[in-house]
């Protein structure tokens, strides 16, 4: 009886065991260092489970030369890319239709084909103020995008809606009862990489300009820099979204030993520092003005549009569509050149801690 | 240095694994023995290693000096002495010295003809030192992902090696780990409480036997696992923490890669409610 028991037990753990293992990664690794050496920076993957880039569509046809009449003069109605030529405009459509639109309604998603002038649908006036857009991320935005830039495929990849985007959560059906109120978090959330952190980070720090900074510049509690727990976990799910959008771990661009020291962090952190401060010039400014435009099924449960966030162009890689550029085949989104956008107290790979983060009140803010 | 009655019966030759005779021998209250021999050469030799590098480094403050293992891109492979060389030799050095002392262990429980409990015991901790240091490195293929020699410096490698997996208390081993860490200061602080309330009387009361401290867990909890049994409870929880805590280190990174919140999903994806 007992050697039948000590079998069920042995079988059991064994098979526990193999379960456990199951939901592992047994595969080759593929590891880089990112610091010095037995500081325990590094990023190690599984090689079958880095993000696949969807196959690059080719030019709809060659990039015609500049020159020639504009777009301003050949046709009606055209708001932003007056100066463009008439043939790399066509062009841009062509690309535009084949990055965006869903194929069987080409350029009737947005155009009228008995007046292709006419704003009459709603996606017309979208399209041109993220025409507007990708032209302030390529131009202001330049400290995140660099010369790869951004087009309208960055973030589509051939889905009139983005895939991955994100509105206003939920929330609980009955804010004033306890019963089944999470209180936007204790759940398993991808947003926050499953953790139990509260599960939303995106309305505070990815529309608002809510301070992504906890920690002071002393080791000791100070009435200068009030920064709670829930603030720091907050903080945490907004760090794990990072994390997860662009497929790397907190070392990809911090060093523990302090998340705030600019000299202690990776160069790409500035370019995180700059993408955030982006995507909610991108949100509040772009996005956050189609409010109007967008119809009802376009809006998340609280009416408010769908936005981007990190992982809207990441996709689970740190370089979007593996660093491949597309803006040379759309030169008319690289836009007018504008004066990047000036660090809040942020360097660009700063070696400094800049004196910003040295001033705790500068750090934390009034919210 | 005085002998007690009955150390001087046991102090025979023999029960030695290897060398024989060789260095079978006391000296004051320690057993020599051939393992006695090789643990003072390695752990020597590691400790002066340990100064000779700290001298190559930026700092003598205690709290900073960092001997660190070599970069990756050396793999499994030997690296230039000042570029993790040292650090090599010293591991190798710390487990001579590890080992060799539970050898030593092995050979006086033979002589005392007792069971091997105090060297198994030892040997998860040499265990996990190792998982550390050559298991997960060597599953990873290089040194480089071992942790340096350093009082601040292998705290950052902990840190950051935790920050490599997002957020490392949902590592499963780790919660284990950490579980039984804490059973075991807390069955440690009953057993110890329960002898002295029964051995350690208050003046004029007499000492109690071990029949008193079984009727205290019997009326209290229903069971009194009893004075061997306490023992074994108390080594299997330890253990399991040193076990467990050696076995969350191996799966990070060789056997997952992603955040560790991430692998519960395979509880969220089971076939019953997926």
């Amino acid at each position: 009886m007992s050697r039948f028991l000590d079998r069920i037990a042995a079988a059991s753990i064994g098979g526990l065991g193999i379960l456990l293992l199951g939901g592992c990664e047994l595969g080759p690794k593929q590891a880089t260092q990112t610091g010095y050496r037995g500081t325990g920076l590094e990023q190690i993957v599984d090689v079958k489970h880095i993000a696949k880039v969807s196959l690059i569509p080719p030019a709809p046809y060659p990039l015609p030369p500049d020159g020639g009449p504009t777009a301003g003069e050949s046709y009606q109605n055209i708001k932003v890319l007056n100066g463009v030529s008439k043939e790399r405009f066509d062009h841009l459509m062509a690309e535009i239709s084949q990055w965006v639109a869903p194929p069987e309604q080409g350029c009737n998603y947005c155009h009228n084909p008995e007046n292709l002038a006419s704003d009459e649908k709603y996606t017309k006036v979208v399209a041109r103020r993220m025409i507007q857009m990708t032209q302030n991320i390529n131009s202001r935005w330049s400290s995140h995008v660099k010369e790869t830039g951004v087009t309208c495929y960055t973030c589509h990849r051939g889905n009139a809606v983005p895939v991955n985007k994100w509105a206003l959560a939920q929330g609980t059906p009955n804010p004033g009862s306890i019963l089944g109120n999470r209180h936007g978090q204790n759940a398993p959330e991808a947003n926050v990489g499953y953790a139990s952190l509260p599960s939303d980070p995106f309305a505070a720090y990815l529309n608002e300009n809510q301070q992504i900074r906890v920690a002071g510049n002393s080791p000791f509690p100070s009435r200068d820099h009030v920064a709670s727990i829930k603030d720091a976990e907050t903080t945490y799910g907004m760090m794990m979204h990072v994390s997860t959008a662009l497929g790397v771990n907190c070392t990809f661009c911090h060093n523990s030993q302090s998340f705030r020291a600019w000299n202690l962090s990776r160069a790409q952190r500035a370019t995180a520092y700059y993408g955030i401060r982006m995507v909610r010039d991108t949100n509040e400014n772009y996005i956050g003005s189609l409010q109007t435009v967008f119809p009802a099924y376009r809006k998340g449960p609280h009416g408010d549009p769908y936005k981007v966030n990190c992982t809207t162009c990441h996709q689970g890689i740190s370089k979007p569509l593996s660093g491949v550029s597309m803006i040379a085949q759309a030169p008319a989104l690289k836009g007018v050149s504008k004066p990047t956008a000036p660090a809040e107290g942020g360097p660009a790979a700063a070696t400094n801690v800049p004196a910003a983060f040295n001033d705790p009140q500068a750090m934390t803010g009034t919210k | 240095m005085a002998l007690l009655s009955f150390e001087r019966k046991y102090r025979v030759r023999g029960g030695t694994l290897i060398g024989g005779d060789l260095f079978d021998f006391w000296v004051g209250p320690f057993y020599v023995g051939f393992f006695g021999v090789v643990t003072a050469i390695t752990a020597s030799l590691g400790t002066a290693l340990i100064f000779y590098a700290a001298s190559l480094g930026p700092t003598w403050n205690p709290w900073l000096i960092s001997i660190a293992p070599p970069d990756l891109r050396y793999g499994l492979g030997l690296a230039p002495l000042r570029e993790g060389g040292l650090w090599q030799i010293i591991t190798i050095c710390a487990i001579g010295a590890f080992v060799s002392w539970a050898l030593r262990e092995v050979e006086i429980c033979r002589k005392l003809g007792i069971g091997y409990h105090v060297p198994f015991a030892y040997g998860f901790a040499i265990f996990a030192y190792v998982s550390l240091e050559v298991i997960r490195p060597w599953l990873l293929g290089a040194w480089g992902f071992a942790f340096p020699y350093g009082i601040f410096s292998h705290l950052d490698w902990v840190s950051n090696t935790g920050y490599q997996y997002l957020h490392f208390h949902y590592n499963p081993a780790h919660m284990l780990a950490v579980s039984f860490f804490f059973v075991t200061g807390g069955a440690l602080a009953f057993h110890g409480a329960l002898v002295l309330s029964a051995v350690n009387p208050a003046p004029g009361e007499p000492v109690k036997s071990p029949e008193y401290e079984d009727a205290f867990f019997r009326d209290t909890i229903g069971y009194s696992i009893g004075t061997l049994g306490i023992h074994r409870l108390g080594l299997f929880l330890a253990l399991s923490a040193g076990f467990w805590s050696a076995i969350c280190i191996i799966i990070s990174g060789p056997l997952w890669t992603r955040g560790w919140p991430e692998w519960w999903t395979w509880w969220l994806n089971l076939p019953i409610w997926s």
